[in-house]
């Protein structure tokens, strides 16, 4: 890695909000400027995000661009950043969708507050991925729900009050025992190494100090926050509600990115933070994952609203992430890791269609819709190619996180896989009924005369698209910079548990005498 | 010349980018020719490379061509390359040509279609991913090609979008497909824990194949096992067949490339392909292949006899045929089962092809008991329906014949129970064969009747209900009554670009047993492919004379099916059995729509509502603390972010209460 002359991290959650504060400048009267302001903040930050990508080290699994400014120095708080192939896409991620959904759809009224508030938005997102300090963190993670809560009160569709409010309660409930924990952490990291106190994840993660059954409390306590953000089941409850009711951009972000801390925060502050107690918490975990993915494809699949329909499909397709992360094996880690990003993109195009749909036809009541493929043949088939990248057909990326999550899981966690892989057939079942309702038949009056996509919405689909093929013919590029970090990860937690990743055979010829293994599964000396 | 290997994949994959980009603008015939084009151009580098295979000494014919790699993680690496071996060539070879044949009739076939194009584009991507499927050097890769197909048998099957059962077959077959998808998973994920590789064969000898002997057999009858699921959603045997006969909701073409030629073969390829795992797997795993493929061949047979559509008669057939195959393979008759895919994509890529000819000349109508005479109208459909159909029946010298005496004498060979169902199959294929061809070629002309003239003999009471409404299955088929000619009065022949194709076909149909005939020095498919598959075959140890016997004995059992349905058909001298059990394929299908369909949405609508119910149940029941929140966040909507604060600063003395617990224990 080179580094950058500039803190690049920190200018990622910074520029958002000074574009923000340019926003909350421009008078009411001239939401046109509010909108562009607020698209080239974005745009910004996201080819901020680009060129950072361009300057990983992706033989580094090591956190990159780190930066550490002083902050409240008293209690060992730091403005403390840095990425690693975890983060990494879920950041590029983060700065692609935010323009995306931004310039994709225009709020009906109050531009200036809307842009103003995705900005902040967008920052918090950012915070979180970057953060290396659990106080930074905490703060992040809590400052994204109060743009959400106005998004999805504000701009929201029919009971957006409440539905905002179930999703500000559950959330909070969760936070509520993740500051605990992580006050906690810091008191507990502080007593028992007996320097000074310090909120610094790495710090905290590498010495290892907390006595084991504390650790697992604290475990707990983040993993409740987590497991509502994900949302694991039984938690869920807040998920369809909030995804239907918000508006389109704020569907977009929820799940293509907000989804994404719940998970992001597994792998950082579960098993990096408290390996030993990861460990001991996966088999609950796994099994709430695979109830999770069978559960919200049989729900999904008689949902009559289309909005709901794609929300059920997220609680599924989380539940594979968050196999994959328990599974603790390189693949099922490196899958999973691969699948926030994929599912950021294939369900953030998915509401975006279905947005496109809602604005034409002023209804997502499947019943309403059908035939739709006759007068939208390019609607249609966008919608049809994010549909199987969803369901995981191979060439798509969606096959490739799957495949992996589920290859990596079998090895510790067999009879949980072999349940979790019937979600790929139930996972057809929901989608396929769903296209076959909307878009087969004949269609009616109001739906023959819905006008196809038009220049502006390609555009807008068309990046998410190229990342949805992109990834599925040649995803090297982006594993081969998440798996070393998987490495070290897997490898963190090897050192700190009794747990061993069970290692398959390498490939070497019946009666090899000299050894030509090409790849190697463990040891990630780099 | 091997390098050109390439080639074959490229060429329809260029085809469908560029009918993606200009299809609209090619339109219609270009798009079609252009397509043909790219199908014939596949066909030629397969050739190009099948002779540069051909020219390697026998122990040297394998080849290995490396593009990129696909998945690397960690130990888990697959590549995007492709395993050039007779088996790989055969497969090509017969898939591009038998599609470059197809292509060019659906240009005809397709005519005044709307969507001219997009059939076209569909078509070529499907070439694409079957190539893909038996080029592929490692399990993912042809996993991949495996779910191409299926994709592009759903695009196709609900290709007239706007008839909804179109669309629930499509969606049935992908489906049904998926059950058999997640056997191959984990399948895969088996194998791949225990020899840490995927790859079918390697330069340095670690490919699985090669090293299957240290399987364990517990190992290897699992793996065999999860990919048998597989082949049998692929390959439509019991109990996972039930979406091939509603598939014929496609285009005619379409059935008879993906539905009967090509596509449905990917399960027997496949278990031939890991032949090397079987052979290590316990002993009952080929017999359980064995044995589902004869009942599967039983009962699609019988199913056939009383069918009434021209197409469903068909796909039975072809679900009967397939169950041959796994006979052969389930029997180790390894080189007999590709030997008889061979003749089967001859003789029933021509059946299809001229029943969609049939169909094409009388506007669309496809129940047989609306047909008749229609020899005189169709003289090349006719003629090169005959060849497919004394194929089929097994009668000499036909290739049929050649392939399914050879499945025969294995399965004899096997257990004598299994040969007498194959016989008693072949006796009722010639039989139900007989019949369509008599019903549609041969006696009076019933076309344009309104009333579907009963081909029974005038006693017979009880003449079931005219095209069997309200029966999803068969009424899934009528979609393909699609009609772009709109044609009122005589049957017609079918334009060139139709009947060459038939031509064509006939005389593969025909001849196609030279490629293996039972005599020393003439096996050539035996020879070929031995490299590949000849250490696991079976041994046959029947003596010439018994060769002979069993041979007569399939010769006369076709013959007699023929007698029969000469009797019934033509001369009207039996009266024919069809009963509605069979017409309804034993309720089968319908059960499992009920069971399945019906039991599997209630569950759902269950889960659904008690996951509303349990939101409601959450909202409702924290009763109090719920209302103190709901005004607090009214509050936070007016803008006070004050209350937000309040509420984390009470998350924080929560904190601070914890720690005087904690730190007092």
């Amino acid at each position: 890695m080179t580094e950058p002359g500039f803190p690049l991290l920190t200018s990622l959650v910074v520029v958002p909000v000074v574009g923000a504060l340019l926003v909350a400048l421009v008078p009411r009267s001239r939401p046109e400027i509010a909108r562009l302001v607020g698209v080239a903040t974005s745009a910004v930050v996201g080819a901020l995000s680009i060129w950072m990508l361009t300057q990983f080290d992706r033989h580094d699994g090591d956190f990159q661009f780190t930066a550490q400014y002083k902050w409240i120095e008293r209690l060992g708080i730091s403005w403390h950043v840095g990425i690693d192939g975890i983060s990494l896409f879920l950041v590029v991620l983060t700065a692609v969708l935010f323009p995306i959904a931004l310039a994709g759809v225009k709020p009906h009224h109050d531009t200036k507050s809307y842009t103003a508030w995705l900005l902040v938005l967008e920052a918090g997102c950012m915070g979180v991925f970057v953060a290396l300090d659990l106080f930074l963190f905490f703060v992040m993670f809590e400052i994204v729900l109060v743009p959400m809560y106005f998004l999805i009160g504000g701009w929201g569709y029919g009971e957006r009050v409440h539905a905002a409010t179930k999703f500000f309660l559950f959330t909070m409930f969760g936070s509520a025992f993740m500051l605990v924990g992580i006050v906690a952490t810091a008191w507990l990291h502080q007593r028992a190494s007996g320097g000074p106190i310090t909120f610094d994840l790495v710090t905290i993660a590498q010495s290892q100090s907390i006595a084991a059954t504390s650790a697992r409390w604290l475990f707990v306590s983040f993993a409740i926050a987590f497991a509502v953000k994900v949302p694991l089941f039984p938690l869920h409850t807040w998920l369809p509600d909030a995804h239907t009711q918000a508006p389109t951009a704020g569907s977009v972000i929820l799940a293509g990115v907000m989804l994404k801390l719940g998970t992001y925060g597994f792998l950082r502050f579960g098993l990096y933070l408290f390996p030993a107690a990861a460990v001991w918490a996966a088999p609950v975990l796994v099994t709430l994952a695979v109830i999770g993915i069978t559960y919200g494809a049989v729900v999904a699949a008689v949902q009559r609203d289309l909005k709901r329909l794609v929300a059920y499909s997220s609680v599924a397709h989380l539940g594979f992430i968050v196999l994959g992360t328990f599974a603790l094996t390189n693949q099922g880690l490196t899958g999973g890791v691969l699948q926030m990003i994929n599912h950021g993109v294939s369900t953030g195009a998915l509401f975006l269609l279905v947005g496109m749909i809602y604005e034409r036809r002023h209804t997502r009541m499947i019943s309403e819709l059908g035939g739709l493929q006759r007068p939208a043949p390019l609607l249609a088939g966008a919608f049809m190619v994010v549909m199987l990248s969803s369901i995981g057909l191979p060439l798509l990326n969606g096959f490739v996180g799957e495949y992996l999550i589920l290859l990596g899981s079998f090895a510790t966690r067999r009879w949980w896989t072999v349940v979790a892989a019937a979600g790929v057939i139930l996972a057809a079942v929901y989608l396929l009924w769903a296209y076959q309702r909307v878009f087969h038949g004949e269609p009616d009056e109001a739906n023959a005369s819905m006008p196809d996509l038009n220049w502006g919405e390609g555009l807008i689909l068309a990046p998410l698209l190229a990342a949805i093929i992109f990834i599925g013919v040649y995803p090297k590029p982006v594993l081969e910079r998440i798996e070393p970090s998987v490495e070290r990860l897997v490898a963190h937690v090897e050192e700190h548990s009794s747990y061993r990743q069970p290692i398959p055979p390498l490939p070497t010829p019946p009666n090899a005498t000299g050894s030509s293994s090409s790849g190697d599964g463990k040891g990630g000396g780099e | 010349m091997l390098g050109a290997v390439w080639l074959i994949p490229a060429f329809p994959l260029v085809g469908a980018l560029v009918l993606l980009a200009f299809g609209r603008r090619l339109g219609e015939p270009l798009a079609g020719w252009w397509a043909t084009l790219c199908c014939a151009g596949a066909f030629g580098a397969g050739v190009v490379t099948f002779v540069g295979l051909l020219q390697r000494h026998e122990a040297n014919r394998e080849f290995l061509f490396h593009l990129w790699t696909w998945l690397p993680v960690g130990s888990f690496t697959v590549d995007v390359g492709f395993l050039v071996d007779p088996l790989s060539m055969t497969m090509v070879l017969f898939i591009t040509g038998i599609g470059a044949l197809i292509h060019l009739y659906s240009v005809g076939y397709m005519h005044g279609d709307r969507d001219f194009p997009r059939f076209f584009l569909y078509l070529n991507l499907f070439v694409f991913a079957m190539l893909l499927l038996v080029l592929g050097d490692n399990l993912v890769l042809t996993f991949l090609g495996w779910e191409g197909v299926g994709a592009c048998s759903y695009f196709l099957i609900s290709f007239w979008y706007t008839d909804m059962p179109n669309s629930v077959a499509g969606k049935k077959a992908f489906v049904t497909n998926r059950v058999g998808d997640w056997g191959y998973m984990l399948g895969t994920f088996l194998l791949f824990q225990a020899l840490g590789t995927l790859t079918y064969v390697a330069r340095d000898g670690s490919g699985f194949l090669q090293r299957a002997n240290t399987l364990e057999v517990s190992t290897a009858t699992g793996v065999a096992l999860l990919l048998f699921v597989a082949a049998c959603g692929k390959s439509a045997q019991l109990p996972l067949y039930v979406w091939l006969p509603d598939a014929m909701a496609g285009p005619t073409p379409v059935s008879a490339l993906i539905h009967a030629a090509t596509m449905v073969t990917s399960g027997v390829y496949l278990m031939v392909r890991i032949a090397p795992v079987l052979a290590v797997a316990s002993p009952w795993m080929p017999t359980l292949i064995a044995w589902v493929g004869a009942l599967t061949a039983l009962f699609a047979a019988t199913v056939a006899v009383s069918q009434r559509d021209i197409k469903k008669v068909l796909a039975y057939s072809t679900v009967s045929q397939l169950g041959y195959m796994f006979l052969a393979v389930g029997s180790g008759a390894y080189v007999a089962a590709i030997f008889h895919m061979i003749t089967h994509a001859f003789f029933k890529a021509l059946l299809f092809l001229g029943a969609g000819s049939v169909i094409h000349g009388v506007g669309g109508e496809q129940d047989m008991r609306r047909m008749g005479g229609l020899k005189k109208w169709m003289p090349v459909t006719a003629g090169t329906f005959i060849v497919g159909w004394l194929s089929i029946a097994g009668v000499p010298p036909f290739s049929g014949f050649w392939s399914k005496d050879e499945i025969l004498l294995n399965a004899w060979q096997k257990s004598p129970a299994l040969w007498v169902i194959g016989l008693i199959t072949a006796l009722l294929t010639a039989y139900y064969m007989s019949r369509q061809v008599f019903m549609v070629f041969y006696g009076e002309s019933r076309i344009g009747s309104d009333r579907p003239v009963e081909v029974e003999v005038a006693a017979d009471a009880d003449a079931p209900v005219p095209a069997a409404v309200g029966d999803a299955a068969v009424a899934a088929g009528a979609g393909d009554a699609h009609d772009p000619h709109g044609s009122h009065g005589d049957p017609h022949e079918s334009p060139w670009t139709m009947t060459v194709p038939l031509v064509v076909l006939a005389v593969l149909a025909a001849f196609g047993g030279l490629i293996n005939l039972p005599f020393h020095g003439w096996e050539f498919l035996a020879d070929w492919l031995r490299p590949v598959v000849g250490p696991y075959e079976a041994d046959v140890t029947v003596s010439a004379v018994g060769k002979v016997v069993l041979a007569a004995d399939a010769t006369i059992s076709g013959l007699a099916g023929i007698g029969v349905g000469y009797l019934v058909y033509l001369r009207h001298r039996l009266r024919p059995v069809e009963p509605d059990l069979l017409l309804h394929a034993y309720h089968y299908d319908e059960a499992l729509a009920v069971v399945v369909g019906d039991g599997g949405t209630q569950v759902a609508e269950a889960l659904a509502f008690a996951d509303k119910a349990g939101i409601d149940g959450a909202v409702n029941g924290t009763g109090t603390l719920m209302q103190v929140a709901g005004r607090r966040l009214r509050v936070l909507q007016t803008g006070y972010v004050r209350s937000y604060a309040l509420a984390i600063a009470g998350g924080a003395a929560a904190a601070l209460v914890w720690f005087v617990i904690r730190a007092g224990v």
